[in-house]
């Protein structure tokens, strides 16, 4: 639990408007550190799964970072990643983009939720 | 001695059992409590995000253009950071994330100075509120993974003691019960058994005795007729010379 003190960095995946508007509340951390370099990912179509995979691993595996935002249409893409973390830390929100309204169908938690009382 | 001390871990198990099965029912209510709060949250989350969409759309349109990368490359030290507080629900440790904003640092300065600075500080407050419910959702998210976990670990040792622990322990009692019982019928069997022996010993002594005395007695009154009939002698019979009267 002591470890958990240190996280105190919330990281953002997400298209070009939801990492701007997350920076301009300031969650934005630059270091020089390697493998910390930023704690936000720009992500467009055109961002390859592999890499998608590759940042979320880097995210994931930080010990500074409490929270993992990821739009939702991103997090679609690297489902079978986000299913099989189930470690509390760092908490992953799914959040909805501008161009892709929230779909709580999808949520990997509210899956859970649901699952769990039997529907 | 191995009886009374099976007898006390039956004894530990059941209470044990009872208090796991307290503590199960109490996270589960808390359990319960907070899905339902993250289905609010979540709808929430919808709503406010939607809002702060719309508001960087404003800004955009302020300023004439597309600040993303401005604000991409002044980035430097966060701002809002979180900290982990800890929250104790009958044994669990529940994180709880709390905003932690730090008013010193502003790495947008320069941006909006030409137009739309208004907008960007609305954009700004807006996400900022925005990425605080986020915080709250964490926290409830993260509550419930842990609760989870931990529910079914709770669950799992319940049942195991349940249906293993206890019937296992009762099972030891009861043979434990049998073989003592069973000892003891032995034992009574023998004390019976040393019994009869004693008291066919006795009767063979006794009748030895009986016999013995019987014998002697037959044999006394035997010798008393002889010496009797000896015993009497004819006097007529007998001479005596030298009797001098």
């Amino acid at each position: 639990m002591e470890a958990n003190k240190k996280r105190t960095l919330i990281a953002v995946m997400g298209d070009e408007d939801t990492i701007t508007g997350m920076l301009l509340a300031g969650i934005g951390q630059v270091s020089n550190e390697p493998n910390k370099e930023k704690n936000f990912l720009v992500c467009t179509d055109n961002t390859k799964e592999e890499e998608l995979q590759l940042y979320f691993n880097q995210f994931v595996q930080r010990d500074d970072i409490a929270i993992l935002l990821i739009n939702q249409h991103i997090a679609e893409r690297i489902r079978l990643l986000i299913d099989m973390f189930t470690n509390p830390f760092p908490a992953i929100l799914e959040i909805p983009s501008k161009d892709h309204p929230y779909d709580p169908e999808k949520d990997s938690v509210l899956r859970r939720v649901r699952r769990l009382f039997g529907e | 001695m191995t009886l009374s001390l099976m007898k006390g871990k039956l004894k530990g198990a059941q209470q044990g059992h009872s208090l796991l099965k307290r503590k199960s029912e109490a996270l589960t209510k808390r359990f319960r409590d907070i899905t339902k709060r993250i289905d609010d949250a979540k709808r929430k989350m919808g709503r406010v995000m939607q809002t702060a969409a719309f508001s960087l759309a404003e800004v955009s349109y302020a300023t004439g253009g597309n600040i993303g990368y401005q604000v991409q490359e002044s980035v430097n030290r966060a701002r809002f950071r979180v900290r982990a507080r800890q929250e104790n629900v009958s044994g669990v440790y529940l994180p709880q994330f709390e905003a932690d904003i730090d008013e010193s640092i502003n790495d947008f300065k320069m941006t909006g100075l030409g137009r739309g600075g208004q907008q960007v500080q609305k954009a700004k407050d807006v996400y900022t509120k925005s990425v605080q419910t986020l915080v709250d959702l964490a926290s409830l998210q993260t509550a419930f993974v842990i609760l989870d976990e931990v529910i079914k670990v709770t669950n799992r040792r319940v049942n195991a003691i349940e249906h293993v622990i206890i019937p296992r322990t009762e099972n030891t009692i009861a043979y434990i019960n049998s073989e003592l019982d069973e000892l003891d019928r032995e034992e009574f069997y023998r004390l019976k058994k040393v019994q009869e022996k004693k008291q066919q010993a006795n009767a063979q002594l006794d009748a030895e005795n009986a016999a013995r005395k019987a014998k002697a007695l037959a044999e006394q009154s035997q010798d008393e007729t002889k010496q009797e009939s000896q015993e009497v002698p004819d006097l007529t019979a007998q001479t005596e010379d030298d009797v001098i009267f």
